[in-house]
């Protein structure tokens, strides 16, 4: 998988009440919810936001709430990636189970500013700052999430695995 | 001999028909429970219908429940309860709870013995690791997770590091479970318990009555955590004899079991909390929080929406009368605590105070109805989170304290302490 697109920066402890907030879970329809992504954070972010961009930020991301619309929202946003130092971790599950690639790059958080050019190649773990010019390494997934991110997410797999 | 365990590691191995686990292990467990609300089940039951089978695995160990945005507060939430019910209906779900049994999940499923100890439980809502205060491994996970687990019983995990909290003495008078819990997420952060189970022991918590378990171990989340637990002992049978619909299972950690790290709590150094806005871990004492006027109190939802949390508020609050300035909500979290607050006139203290008593919801805990703040507007309130438009408008403030303080503060107009009524 390869991903380029504009970096969008936030800080530590982004969470799903921001992402998503409480008051658009009346609907579960992804495009309905990327209308109002990120509102509380950065209430502009839906207007800027093109199809690719990639969601760089500190600790702890998507933090909170189990609400599966989160990952949805970023997602139908137009979203390709999201880039943190660390995920909250029913959030990281979510992201896988839905599709929604996530990285956890240190190193690449500290070396991405807002409006970078990014481009991730996410099968090698190598990220890249066209902007700066600086390469950095994401950790790469476990063998068995790796399995069901390839399977299609978690309901192909195991929808595959029902039929054998 | 297998390995030294944690509580936790054991359950997770028993569940995984493993005689030994360890922590970063990936593997996969039967469950107990899965559970989902009106906000994640139609999004699980969606996904549910593209796995490929016809039927769940196991009706009676699933629990829908409809809490969140209920009774229906718009249209589209009204549908989003249809999907939830047809489904239960279609299936023959056990579990499911219409209007007028309902209460806010995690306070109505072991109230009415759906969880037990010993249980391994997931559940679409990240409060799900509340019944950790009865010895279960339960965590909060997606609506994806639910809906496969729905179909298969099972789920996969990897087996989390513990941290040990051992707190030892007598809390202070007006010092409860929500100070403690709090005092914990403000020592350690939103994220100091990342990926990993909480496990608290000690003699305060050995002390601590079922509900003030309950509302520690509901909090784990809060700081990151995975799950939250706390051993069976004398207090937990007593809760589940008579209540609990299956055969429990005792589990206890190896004395030279290993943990991440164990912090050690004098309950002495523990002071009435309030978490300022916008994080859970932004704790300060009280006592210099005075200075905070306010528009609303709520007292209620999964983490202190239970009987002794509105015995709690009660006590303060008897004999005196909401500040002019407060609007005060008090949400019983289940029909049982709804009724016994009548039978023991609990309801007739807080209407007599001039706030307002409703039938059981999540409601405003997560701004979704039932007492949305206006912009600029501040509340001080018994629930969990204080995020960024947490409670309503993103300009609103919401400030977490326990029953006595929230009900101190309604009379107030301002934070305070229940001794600062005059």
């Amino acid at each position: 998988m390869q991903f380029s697109g504009t970096a969008h920066v936030y800080g530590r402890d982004v969470d799903t009440d921001v992402i998503i907030p409480a008051r658009y879970l009346n609907t579960s329809d992804p495009d309905a919810l990327a209308l109002h992504c990120m509102e509380d954070l950065d209430p502009g972010f839906v207007k800027k936001v093109e199809p690719g961009d990639i969601l760089v930020a500190d600790e702890n991301f998507g933090c909170g709430s189990s609400r599966e619309h989160a990952p949805i929202a970023i997602k139908a946003a137009g979203v390709s990636v999201v880039i943190a130092k660390s995920f909250a971790r029913i959030f990281y599950r979510n992201a896988i189970n839905t599709g929604l690639p996530i990285m956890e790059a240190p190193e690449a958080v500290d070396g991405i500013s807002d409006g970078d050019r990014v481009t991730v190649d996410a099968d090698a773990g190598v990220i890249t700052n066209e902007t700066t010019g600086a390469v950095f390494s994401a950790q790469p997934f476990p063998p068995f999430i790796k399995d069901i991110i390839e399977g299609g997410g978690l309901v192909e797999s195991t929808r595959k695995k029902a039929a054998r | 001999m297998p390995r030294p365990m944690t509580i936790t590691e054991k359950i997770l191995a028993a569940h995984a028909g493993l005689d030994e686990v360890a922590p970063g292990q990936l593997i996969e467990c039967d469950l107990d429970l899965v559970l989902a609300n009106d906000v994640t089940a139609p999004i699980a039951i969606r996904e549910f219908g593209k796995v490929g089978v016809e039927r769940v695995w196991d009706p009676a160990k699933i629990a829908l429940v409809p809490d969140h945005y209920t009774p229906n507060k718009d249209i589209k939430s009204a549908e989003q309860a249809k999907i939830v019910r047809e489904f239960a209906r279609a299936q023959g779900i056990t579990h499911y709870y219409e209007i007028g049994c309902m209460g806010v999940e995690h306070a109505l499923l072991p109230e009415q013995g759906v969880v037990g100890a010993g249980d391994v439980i997931i559940g679409a809502d990240s409060h799900t690791c509340t019944y950790g205060a009865l010895g279960a491994f339960a965590t909060g996970v997606g609506s994806t997770d639910a809906a496969v687990a729905m179909a298969t019983g099972r789920a996969w995990f990897k087996v989390p590091e513990s941290l040990k909290f051992v707190i030892d003495g007598e809390l202070r008078p007006g010092v409860g479970a929500k100070d403690v819990i709090l005092h914990i997420i403000g020592m350690i952060g939103v994220d100091g318990a990342l990926y990993q189970a909480m496990e608290f022991t000690g003699s305060t918590i050995t002390a601590l009555g079922m509900a003030g378990r309950m509302t520690i171990c509901n909090m784990a989340i809060e700081a990151g955590g995975k799950s939250g637990i706390i051993a069976v002992d004398d207090v937990t049978r007593e809760y589940m004899r008579g209540r609990t619909e299956r055969p429990w299972n005792e589990y206890h950690s190896d004395p030279d079991a290993e943990y991440a790290h164990v912090y050690e709590i004098d309950a002495a150094d523990i002071v009435p909390t309030v978490a300022f806005p916008h994080l859970p871990s932004n704790t300060r004492p009280v006592s210099e929080a005075r200075d905070v006027k306010i528009d609303q109190v709520v007292v209620g939802s999964c983490t202190n929406g239970r009987y002794e949390d509105m015995a709690e508020a009660a006590a303060v609050i008897k004999g005196h009368t909401v500040h002019p300035d407060v609007r005060m909500i008090v949400i019983p979290a289940t029909q049982q605590v709804y009724r016994d607050m009548m039978h023991t006139g609990l309801t007739d203290i807080f209407l007599d105070a001039g706030a307002a008593v409703s039938t059981p919801t999540c409601g405003p805990c997560l701004g979704g109805h039932m007492g949305i703040l206006a912009a600029g507007e501040r509340a001080v309130a018994t629930t969990n989170r204080n995020f960024v438009g947490r409670m309503g408008d993103p300009t609103s403030e919401v400030y977490l304290t326990g029953p006595a303080v929230a009900a101190a503060s309604a009379v107030l107009g301002h934070i305070g302490l229940p001794e600062d009524i005059g």
